[in-house]
């Protein structure tokens, strides 16, 4: 406990890395995210948290604009995201995606699943693309699988596999959105362990989560969603301890008494 | 707590009376499908006899025969023996006959060659070469030029006009169709206008009317004086047909894949087309390729319509053989006989279809 008391946002990067101002986002007539102002820090961990339906999905696909918004701003690394594909690609080239249903292509062999982005985004060699994935399964602890197809692989490994995809581009920026909740209950902690290895390396990351174990370990700030707005955001042991608004303590009382 | 030990393995009784069972199981499972059993028996026993009488029993092997010398009662195989150039060479001169036997030759070894090297790295540049470069010698040997002597495409015929025009048809429908299933799915509204309408009309004519189309009005477009291919015609009447029926093919496989490969495309960072090339097409023509081959082998059947615009394919040289007075009234011979190659064709398409199906789903799903 006592290194994540140490651990304090003012440490992490001197930038703001993701600065997201005002943002609203509307499906159709559905106001899906209001006024939304969240700023992170090179090197900070976020995790969002809420109900179903209350946008996390929405927030985070928002940065790396999987979702169009219509009104406010979002900089990722110094890039203005608009309509302008360039700058959308720039960030997505800084940015990698975790998915639930881990979404790894499926024609694809492990390997090629890795090397895909470097090879075609990045421009690396398929030399340079394959080394450097062989050691990135290594490290999440399915080198020996590099040549099976991800239908071939548990659910777990394919989302360790989707985890070495995300990295292989070497990313500022790490999403996730609900990597453990497809997972059966076994394999929800080998998927955790990587991402917790993960946060220690220093990479910026937010994470849509209801992993409150995960969420209390690693997380600088843990955010609480819910119709569409932030209603509060905490440094993990005040998230905890003290929340403020009724709505947290309900979310709360729900998840932790499963 | 009681403890079970482990059981033996037995043999199923059924294996022990395999055929008793089979028949049991698929023929007379039940009063009405022992019924139909007994019922197609019958059929069968109606149909078969005469078809085998006329085929084999009362048919003539002696390839020597002359017309009356052959008999009515059964067939006359002589017929096919003596006209089986023009079968498979229509009116190609004898003496160029290699040319086309060069051609299939080659696109065999092409592919024996390509199925040797199939774990190669080379092998997609192979492919692609090949694809590029066989329909220049192809038309090169058929056509003639380059020191070979012209034969004009009046004069081709037979199984060669049938494989040449169902082939181009294949070759050049398959990327204008994987073009219009993309615009079909285009945000660019234009572009999908186009696409529907485009598709939509064609699939509402008939392959027949197209051709038509294709041999009369195509002409009016360029200048009275040139002659304008009468093979060509129909080779792009045919093209326009199949792109149409490819081009819907494929979009029913790219509507199977899910929104996530998109999204998972677009989050690494993909342009437009890399991503259509190297993560949707893939997955889209893999579930398709069965629809693709059905489609090719309709295709296939329906080359035989050329001969109404005036192309002596396979089928239309058995009317042109049996109006040679020394083969009068051997038209079913012929018919039967260009109906058993088809067959052997269409079904090796259609087996091949189904190997390329197994192979991908035990492959990767
Ligand atoms: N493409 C869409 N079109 C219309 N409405 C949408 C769309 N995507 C999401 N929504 C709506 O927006 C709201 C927020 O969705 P979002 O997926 O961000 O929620 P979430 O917090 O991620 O929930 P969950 O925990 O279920 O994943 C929901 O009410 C959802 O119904
Ligand atoms: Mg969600």
């Amino acid at each position: 406990m006592s290194e994540l008391i140490n651990k304090e946002v003012g440490e992490k990067g001197c930038c703001e890395i993701i600065e997201i101002n005002a943002l609203n986002k509307w499906y159709g007539d559905f106001h899906a995210l209001k006024d939304i102002d969240l700023k992170v820090k090179e090197g900070e961990i976020i995790v969002v948290c809420g109900p179903s339906g209350s946008g996390k999905s929405t927030l985070i696909r928002c940065v790396n604009f999987l979702e169009k918004f219509q009104e406010g701003s979002i900089v990722v690394d110094g890039t203005e995201l608009t309509d302008d594909v360039k700058k959308i690609r720039r960030v997505r080239s800084e940015v990698s995606m975790v998915f639930q249903h881990f979404n790894l292509f499926p024609h694809l062999n492990i390997i090629d699943n890795l090397t895909l982005a470097p090879i075609w985004v990045h421009n690396e060699t398929k030399q340079a693309a394959r080394d450097k994935a062989l050691q990135l399964l290594d490290r999440v602890d399915i080198k020996d699988q590099a040549k099976k197809y991800p239908n071939q692989l548990s659910g777990g490994k394919q989302q360790r596999v989707a985890i070495a995809r995300a990295l292989c581009t070497s990313p500022k920026i790490m999403l996730f959105d609900e990597p453990t909740s497809a997972l059966d209950p076994e394999m929800i902690s080998e998927v955790l362990d990587v991402m917790v290895e993960l946060a220690k390396e220093g990479i910026t990351m937010i994470c849509v989560t209801h992993e409150m174990g995960f969420a209390k370990k690693v997380a600088d700030r843990i955010i609480f969603m819910d119709e569409g707005q932030i209603i509060e955001e905490n440094e993990p042991e005040s998230f905890f301890k003290n929340p403020e608004s009724d709505r947290l303590k309900l979310f709360l009382d729900q998840i932790l008494s499963q | 707590m009681p403890i079970y030990p482990l059981k033996e393995t037995r043999q199923s009784p059924q294996s022990q009376t395999k055929a008793f069972s089979w028949l049991k199981d698929n023929l007379f499972s039940s009063l009405s499908n022992a019924a139909l059993t007994f019922i197609a028996l019958y059929l069968i026993y109606l149909i078969l006899p005469p078809i085998l009488d006329w085929m084999i029993f009362d048919a003539n092997f002696d390839l020597t025969a002359d017309n009356d010398s052959c008999g009515r009662e059964g067939a006359c195989w002589a017929f096919i023996d003596s006209n089986l150039k023009m079968f498979i060479y229509g009116f190609y001169p004898q003496e160029e006959l290699w040319r086309v036997n060069t051609m299939f030759g080659i696109i065999i070894g092409l592919v024996v060659f390509g199925s040797l090297i199939k774990k190669s790295q080379y092998r997609a540049h192979y492919i692609i070469g090949a694809f590029l470069i066989y329909p220049i010698v192809a038309f090169v040997l058929l056509h003639g030029g380059l020191g070979l002597e012209v034969v004009e495409t009046d004069k081709w015929g037979g199984l060669t006009l049938t494989v040449v025009v169902a082939a181009i048809g294949i070759v050049a429908s398959f990327p204008l169709g994987i073009l219009f299933a993309l615009g079909r799915q285009s945000k660019m509204r234009v572009v999908r206008f186009i696409s529907v309408v485009y598709i939509e009309f064609v699939r509402g004519v008939p392959l027949i009317t197209i051709l038509f189309m294709a041999s009369v009005v195509l002409p009016l477009f360029f200048s009275a004086g040139m002659d304008f291919d009468k093979l060509l015609r129909a080779l792009i009447g045919i093209t326009l047909f199949q792109t149409a029926y490819i081009a819907e093919v494929i979009r029913g496989g790219l509507q199977a894949i899910p929104k996530g490969q998109y999204e998972a495309a677009d989050a690494a960072g993909l342009s437009f087309m890399k991503k259509t090339v190297l993560v949707i097409l893939p997955q889209a023509l893999k579930v398709s390729i069965p629809n693709i081959v059905g489609s090719f082998i309709a295709l296939f059947k329906d080359t035989t319509l050329v001969l109404i615009i005036g192309l002596f394919d396979m089928l239309a040289i058995v009317g042109a053989a049996t109006s040679n007075s020394s083969w009068l009234g051997r038209d079913t011979e012929g018919y039967v006989f260009v109906a058993m190659v088809i067959w052997v064709i269409l079904y090796s398409m259609s087996l091949y279809s189904k190997k390329l199906e197994t192979r991908f789903s035990t492959e990767h799903k």
